[in-house]
This record gives C-alpha cells, structure tokens and sequence, in this order.
C-alpha cells in the first residue's frame, strides 16, 4: 500500500530530500511533545534523591544525589498526619483496596446487570436499561453534598462500604458490557440451550469466559479510575487509618504550609509512589488499556 | 434485546437487583434530594429548614461571587478543551505519521492518563512555586513575576497548565484510533487528488475525524468541569481566598466550609442542569450532523 502511494507521489513531489525533512520535523514534534509529558515526573524522580535541606534551597534539581532510598523508606514508614496515625504503606494498601475494590464490584454488577438486560425476556428491560443509563448523565462531583449525606446519615463514613460503594452507583460498565454482549453471535446461546445449558450455566461457561479481554481491559480502566479518586474519599475518610495515597496528597501539601523546611523528599516520595501502580498498569497492558478506552466510549 | 433470550421470570430481576439498589440509594436519591433542598433555607445549625421557592437560585445568578467564579469557569473550559484538544491532535497525527518509535511515542504520550488530578497539581506546585519553581524561574526570566496562590492570573495559569498537561493523553488516544481507523484507500485518494499534506489534511482527513473530535469535545468539557476538582484543590493549597475557583469547587466549597445546603444544592441543581443539555446536544448533533463512519 505504502508503496503505491509512493509511486504515486513522486512524480509532482519534490527530491527526496525535502521529504526527509518533513519526517525529521515530525519527530521533533513527537520528541517535543514526549519531553513535554515526561519531564515533570522525571524532575520529581531526580529531585526526590536530594535532602530537604537542599530541595528547599535549590527547588526542583535535575540530577542525582544519595537520598532517594532515604526519602523512600521515610514515606513508606514513618508515621504522618495530624494525628500521626498513617504511614505510605497503610495509604497505599488503602489505595489498593479501593482500586482493586472498585474495579471488581463495578464489573461484578455491571456484567450481571447487562446479561439481564441482552438475554431476557423481560417486560421492563427497556426501562432497566434508561433507569441505569440515565446515571451517566450526571457525575458524581455534582451531587456530591446530598451524596455526603445520604452516606453519612448510612453511618458508612470511614468505612470501605461508604468508600466504595457510592462510586460504584454509574452506568459505565453496564453500557459497556451491553454493548459486548450484544456482539456475541446469537448462535452461541441458541447452541448451548440446544445442549440444555441454563442461563446460569450460560452465564457462567460460556459468556463470561468469551469475555475476558473485555473484563481485563475494563478492570484496568476503572482500576486507574478508582485509585485517582480524590473528591469521594476526601470527604468520607477522615480517620488518617483509611486514607488512600491519592487523599494523603492534600495532608502532605497543608504540612507544606506550616514548616520551616518542608519535607519535600517525603512528600515527592509519596507522589511518586501514588504513581506508580497505575501507571504501571497502564503502560504494561497498554493494548488492553487502549481498547478498552476506546470501546467503552462507542 | 436478543431474539433468543432466556425466559426466566426472576433471575434477570435478581441480577439487576444489586446495580438497581446501589443506582437507587447512591445516584437517585442523592439527586433528587439535591432538587429538593435547592429550595429550601437550611438553618446553619441544624434546626429544621423552610420553604424560600427560587430564592436560592435569584441570589446566585445576582450573586458577584457566583458570576465571578461562572465566568472563570466558562475561560477555564474553553482554554482547557481547546489547547488539550489542539496539542494532542498535533501530536496524533504526527504518531501516525512516523513509522520508527511509534509504539515508544504512543507509549510516552498516553502514560500520564493514570496520573490522579491532585497528584498532577501537587507537582504542579513544586514546578510553580515562589521563588524557585523552574516554570517560576522560567517566566522571571522574562520579567514575569510569577506569584502562585497570591495572583488571580497567576494562579489560573498554573490550573490551565496542570490541567492540559493531565488530559491530553485522553484526546491523544482518541485522536490517534480516529486516525488509524481513517481506510488506507482514502488516504491514497487524496494523495493522488491533492499533494499538499496542509489541505490535504484539513479537506479529507479533518472532516472524517469529526465523530472523534465532537466526542472529545464533550469529553473535555465535562473533565474541565468536574474532574479538575483535584488540580484546583491542590493549587489552591485548599485556601479558595481570593483564588480562581470552578463551579464545582465552588459547590463544595459552599456545601462543607460554608454549610449553606440549600446554596450549594442550587448550585449543584444547575450544574446538573448543564450536563443534561450538553449531552441532549451531544446526541443529537451525533445522530443529525455528523455521519461519515
């Protein structure tokens, strides 16, 4: 294909080589643009491998020096807060539990929901479906305050349950896996009720192992999606005990304000760490993560 | 719904239960409570509320602070939407372009997707902060005396720049599957009709991404409305003052510190407001307008 294109072009295009400059333009755009994303992680890095002394006098420092294990272990193990009850450890299996959590609970209901809705027969399918697709419409964010006290009023503040459940309440995953499903060949389920499969035998052998790529790639997107959540767990957890490292960030910040010399190292080494595992996650399944972004949004 | 389906009369009803339930208590609840206390005047201390009709929505609209805050919102969006939108498309098409590195580049320019919006502000304030954040230094340099937290202008820059920085790996994704789901033979057809890569870009290419960008469109409108809470909440460093704020922030704002329920609950009423007319108008322009694919 490249090649007819080519062929094509060449005649009214000029020497080769003014070609060859548009390709270098184009990677310099493409350089310019990766630097452009990856240097303020990368200046964090390096900076977190200084001592607060020296980070509060010189900001940001492109370089490395010996105290990047030092910050590190002091994230990860000494206790902060005001009441002095957390460490980086505790923050990020918190943050662990409400990724991981959220993710699970999300495609659990998410998949039941949608296999009631594609292979039922059901008198108020279509109402089902609006009822759970309306939710869509409207994010978390603005119905935040009534939310804070339908959950507290529950007496699920500080609690997992009130974490994550609430976050829980969107259509996302069921207009996903709706969309899936009803891309299963309708052959599937008339061969396996041939055999004398039932709906939960179905459910269970066939569809949800047909789904796998699906479940990875959505488990991936709301995994990210959970762990980054800010707002939610900013207003339910106020026990330092239950914080997630993405919530932790306000505390580290707010320390910042009243210190002498702050501690930058600590605080950088934290962020660094509430990076990691999505980002690791992302980049490792990048093809899955792709997809199912991609898909999801169809 | 599939022609074949089961016909069992409860199961599906015990499948939807849980998601039904979770929607109902979490979703609907919430939502319509939020609709009812906007016309009510909560007394600050708890005792009761009484009925005040639209009161709390006519002191908004002729409330300085609110118009202030809608107005900052409104820039923030547009800049925020605009510049993620144009930078990612750029770089979209570029990572279409090149055959060597491409998966490197697609993998360096997608990553900060998983970065949370605090974080992303956190990093922000050690890049702008007084003194010597290098971005501070790097505008000091030009004779801008750049103040975080201190001034108005300042402080909006910083929030536009976190905040484009943290989506345009969203729009970079989108923009680049548009691009290659565009079949190779429209692509040749151009080239034989039109040699200029400019035109040729903006006459074929453009229109035919048009589903994609409208979509994003609507993406990053709703990103620069409520998912920025984290980045203005930490560039603020948690102290609104004289600070520009987002509608949103302003919600919660109102709602925690102020304990002005029926305010806040108004403000969130049209916030909802606008979601809702933002995607009545995302359907219908999808289904009238734009139908290449």
């Amino acid at each position: 294909m490249a090649e007819i294109s080519q062929t094509i072009a060449t005649p009214a295009a000029p020497p080769r080589r003014r070609f060859r400059w548009g390709r270098v333009f184009d990677h310099a755009v493409l350089i310019l643009g990766s630097a452009f994303m990856l240097m303020p992680v990368l200046l964090a890095l390096t900076t977190m491998s200084f001592s607060d002394v020296q980070i509060e006098r010189q900001g940001i420092i492109f370089g490395l020096s010996d105290q990047m294990g030092a910050n590190f272990t002091k994230a990860m193990t000494e206790k902060s807060g005001f009441t002095e009850a957390i460490t980086g450890t505790r923050m990020l299996m918190n943050s662990f539990i409400l990724g991981i959590g959220f993710a699970l609970g999300k495609i659990v209901i998410s998949m039941m929901a949608a296999y009631a809705i594609v292979y039922f027969r059901l008198r108020f399918a279509t109402f089902a479906f609006w009822i759970i697709f309306t939710t869509l419409l409207l994010p978390l964010e603005v119905r935040i305050l009534p939310s804070y006290e339908v959950v507290q009023g529950m007496g699920l503040t500080n609690t997992y349950t009130g974490l994550i459940v609430p976050l829980i309440a969107s259509a996302t995953g069921t207009f996903f896996f709706r969309q899936f499903f009803r891309s299963v060949p309708e052959e599937m389920i008339e061969a396996a009720r041939i055999d004398g499969a039932g709906p939960v035998k179905f459910f269970i052998d066939i569809l949800v192992p047909l789904s796998r790529t699906m479940i990875a790639a959505i488990f991936i997107i709301m995994f990210v999606f959970g762990w980054n959540q800010y707002l939610w767990p900013t207003l339910i957890t106020t026990e330092e005990g239950l914080f997630t490292l993405v919530r932790g960030i306000k505390q580290i910040i707010q320390v910042f304000e009243g210190a002498t010399i702050p501690e930058y190292g600590k605080g950088l080494a934290l962020a660094v760490i509430a990076m990691i595992p999505p980002v690791a996650i992302v980049v490792f399944f990048q093809n899955w993560f792709v997809k199912g972004l991609v898909e999801s949004e169809k | 719904m599939k022609r074949a389906g089961f016909s069992n009369p409860w199961l599906p009803v015990a499948l939807l239960l849980p998601q039904l339930s979770i929607i109902a208590i979490f979703f609907y609840w919430p939502a319509g409570w939020a609709i009812h206390s906007s016309f009510f005047l909560q007394d600050p201390f708890g005792f009761g509320s009484s009925f005040v009709g639209l009161d709390n929505y006519t002191d908004l609209f002729g409330a300085v602070e609110y118009r202030k805050v809608a107005g900052f919102t409104v820039i923030f969006t547009l800049l925020v939407t605009f510049l993620s939108l144009a930078i990612a498309l750029l770089l979209a098409v570029k990572a279409d372009k090149v055959i060597r590195g491409a998966r490197s580049y697609r993998t360096l320019l997608m990553w900060v997707y998983a970065i949370a919006p605090p974080v992303a502000g956190f990093l922000g304030i050690m890049f702008f902060q007084q003194g010597n954040g290098p971005i501070t230094q790097f505008f000091g340099f030009f004779g801008w005396e750049f103040m975080l937290g201190v001034n108005y202008t300042d402080t909006a820059t910083a929030m536009v720049i976190v905040s484009v920085w943290k989506q345009i790996p969203v729009n970079f994704i989108f923009f680049l599957s548009g691009l290659q789901s565009i079949p190779k033979s429209v692509q040749e057809a151009a080239v034989i009709d039109n040699n200029s890569g400019t035109s040729r870009f903006w006459d074929i290419t453009f229109p035919l991404l048009a589903p994609t960008a409208f979509f994003l469109l609507i993406i990053n409108i709703t990103y620069a409305l409520f998912d920025t809470f984290g980045v203005v909440d930490t560039l603020v460093k948690g102290e609104p003052g004289n600070n520009p704020l987002t509608l949103v922030y302003k919600v919660y704002v109102d709602g925690f510190r102020g304990n002005d329920l029926g305010g806040s609950s108004a403000q969130s009423v049209i916030l909802m407001v606008l979601v809702l007319i933002l995607t009545v108008f995302q359907f219908r322009l999808i289904e009238r307008r734009i139908h290449y694919t």
